[in-house]
């Protein structure tokens, strides 16, 4: 039953005709993945370079997207950047949403004080507001690429947990599961083969979501100075050292917060524009 | 069937409590697992090990963390928030000023979003589909998208810098008249009202749109009601629950929106202080601000689930 569920879905996620707007999204996407992969060997200007005279300065021929505060390539920079903020963020959204999905399963198939403890739980854990989480553990253990990676995945676990769960108890009601249980079926299998394959398409719609939340979180983060430490700089920081050219309107400062809003809006609208099988929250 | 009410806003406030306790527990112990030993750190490198061992044991440092827990808790009971180690005032009175400056520019930031995104998501429900709405649903998705301080840069570049008709940087002592008073608090208000309106016209929108396509209002649309009739009489009295909700869930938007205005442009809150303090790694001082900041979040939440809870009518 789970199998032919399956196929004919991939069917029909196939043969849809995607919105121009979704498939300008994806390729931007694209690109910016592209690029974080790339990123060392498209750079014109090594990232550290003082390439330019003036500092702050505008967009001309060599420097396209003008120079920094130091008088660096500021288009290099961006594109080192997208691999810092595009990998930290994808990093921390995939431990996020395995452990909360995988958590969220085993609670809805289990239930009982496993499922209540779990839930309250997180539950707690959610009524922290993440930015203040984000600067408290920064303040206690310090700010480092492993520890950025852990603690936006714990900020968010909670979210992908009550999401999945909310999933996997409609799941867990259906006929099918009975039969399975009454096999006498290890959970294990209950949740890999029977839940997992269920609910992957609106997981994998919230993975999306999530990613968005914690690039903004993320780059929230280093634009206060939190997040990613110098001489490394994602996004956010970028926008951070070059604060001082926004009197002046420098490409500097705007460039980078493009960049973020590019991705993030790239992802929203191309989740927006997913056929509603595949967002569609009710599997 | 009123005491089931009045049972499930107990249960909720009493889940509120429980979260709060291992709220402040987790903000204790995230702060207390600092690499190095506070007493050192404090006294610097010259320090003689008896000053440290003196030191430590007049901060309790030696006693196991759950006393020292204790301690603290009891110490907040009696409102006593310990005292700062970056220039040894007491946490409450570096507080105090700052805490009020923070209220001043949420109060001010709640009193202009509220009435604007909520006009702004009724009419957009209303006109469903219209370019109108279209407008408004693609700008508000545009400001979710994007990270706050994207939102405060754009508004400098256009108001300061463009327009020159604001100061970039906002400093509250300077306020002479009220035009100073304008001048001071646009900015930061601005830019936090678009981010919270945002939110509260999405969600204001969503929850009228849902009222709408109830059976009631089509009856209504049936027996020929004219459309703002049917709004205005008979869906929002019905999605006035939802609506308060979304208003309390926006505001706790508020908590992450304010610690990034108040740092970019300079305000005198207590964000400000909770950042700098993270900086100089002032522990007392961020125990006290984040236990504010969760405080006020816990509260917003709370009051949201409760006006559902009161507000559904099943329930009544």
């Amino acid at each position: 039953m789970t199998i032919a569920r399956a196929t004919t879905s991939r069917r029909s996620f196939l043969g849809h005709s995607y919105s121009l707007v979704g498939v300008v999204a994806a390729l931007v996407i694209l690109a910016w993945t592209l690029i974080a992969i790339l990123a060392p060997h498209v750079t014109p200007h090594s990232i550290g370079d003082i390439v330019d005279d003036d500092y702050f300065g505008p967009m001309r021929q060599g420097l396209w997207l003008g120079s920094d505060y130091l008088g660096r390539d500021m288009l290099s920079r961006v594109l080192m950047g997208a691999r810092y903020t595009v990998g930290i963020s994808l990093a921390a959204v995939s431990i996020a949403c395995f452990s909360g999905v995988v958590l969220g399963m085993i609670a809805a198939v289990t239930g009982g004080w496993l499922d209540t403890c779990l839930s309250r739980f997180l539950d707690a854990m959610n009524s922290i507001p993440s930015k203040l989480f984000g600067l408290v553990v920064v303040a206690a253990v310090g700010s480092s690429i492993p520890v950025l990676i852990l603690t936006l995945a714990i900020i968010y676990i909670p979210g992908a947990y009550r999401f999945a769960r909310a999933l996997a108890v409609n799941i867990n009601t259906m006929d099918f599961m009975t039969a399975a249980r009454v096999r006498g079926e290890s959970i294990i299998y209950l949740v890999g083969s029977e839940i997992l394959p269920n609910i992957i398409r609106p997981v994998l719609a919230d993975f999306g979501l999530r990613f968005v939340f914690i690039v903004l979180l993320l780059s929230g983060l280093s634009f206060l100075g939190l997040g990613l430490q110098p001489p490394l700089a994602d996004w956010g920081a970028l926008v951070r050292e070059n604060i001082g050219g926004l009197p002046f309107a420098a490409p500097a400062v705007i460039i980078p917060s493009l960049a973020i809003a590019s991705l993030t809006i790239s992802v929203n609208l191309l989740i927006d524009n997913l056929p509603q099988k595949i967002r569609d929250r009710d599997a | 069937m009123k005491s089931g009410v009045l049972n499930l806003v107990l249960k909720r406030l009493g889940i509120a409590a429980i979260t709060l306790l291992i709220v402040l527990f987790a903000v204790f112990f995230a702060t207390s697992m600092l690499p190095g030993d506070t007493a050192s750190i404090l006294l610097g490198q010259a320090a003689t090990p008896e000053a440290v061992a003196g030191l430590r044991e007049a901060m309790h440092l030696n006693d196991p963390a759950i006393l020292r827990f204790l301690l603290w808790l009891v110490g907040l009971l009696h409102g006593d928030l310990g005292t700062s180690y970056a220039n040894e005032m007491p946490v409450a009175a570096l507080i105090g000023g700052r805490l009020v400056n923070t209220m001043k520019l949420a109060g001010i930031t709640t009193l202009l979003s509220v009435p604007l995104a909520l006009t702004l998501g009724i009419t957009a429900a209303m006109l469903r589909g219209s370019v109108y709405d279209r407008t408004v649903t693609i700008l508000s998705i545009g400001v979710i998208s994007v990270p706050e301080f994207m939102v405060a840069t754009l508004a400098v570049l256009l108001f300061a810098v463009y327009l020159r008709w604001l100061p970039a940087l906002s400093s509250v002592n300077e306020a002479h008249s009220l035009t100073d008073l304008v001048r001071i608090y646009a900015m930061p208000v601005i830019t936090l009202t678009f981010v919270i309106s945002a939110q509260m016209i999405r969600m204001t929108r969503a929850a009228v749109i849902e009222t709408l396509s109830t059976p009631y209002v089509e009856m209504a649309l049936l027996k020929g009601a004219s459309r703002s009739r049917m709004v205005l009489k008979h869906a929002l009295p019905n999605a006035l629950g939802p609506i308060v909700n979304a208003v309390a869930l926006s505001l706790s938007y508020l908590v992450g929106g304010v610690i990034i205005v108040e740092t970019i442009f300079n305000y005198p809150g207590i964000a400000k202080l909770m950042v700098d303090a993270v900086a100089t790694r002032d522990l007392p001082l961020i125990q006290s601000c984040a236990m504010i900041f969760c405080l006020g979040y816990l509260f917003l939440i709370t009051a949201a689930d409760v006006v559902a809870i009161m507000s559904n009518p099943r329930l009544r």
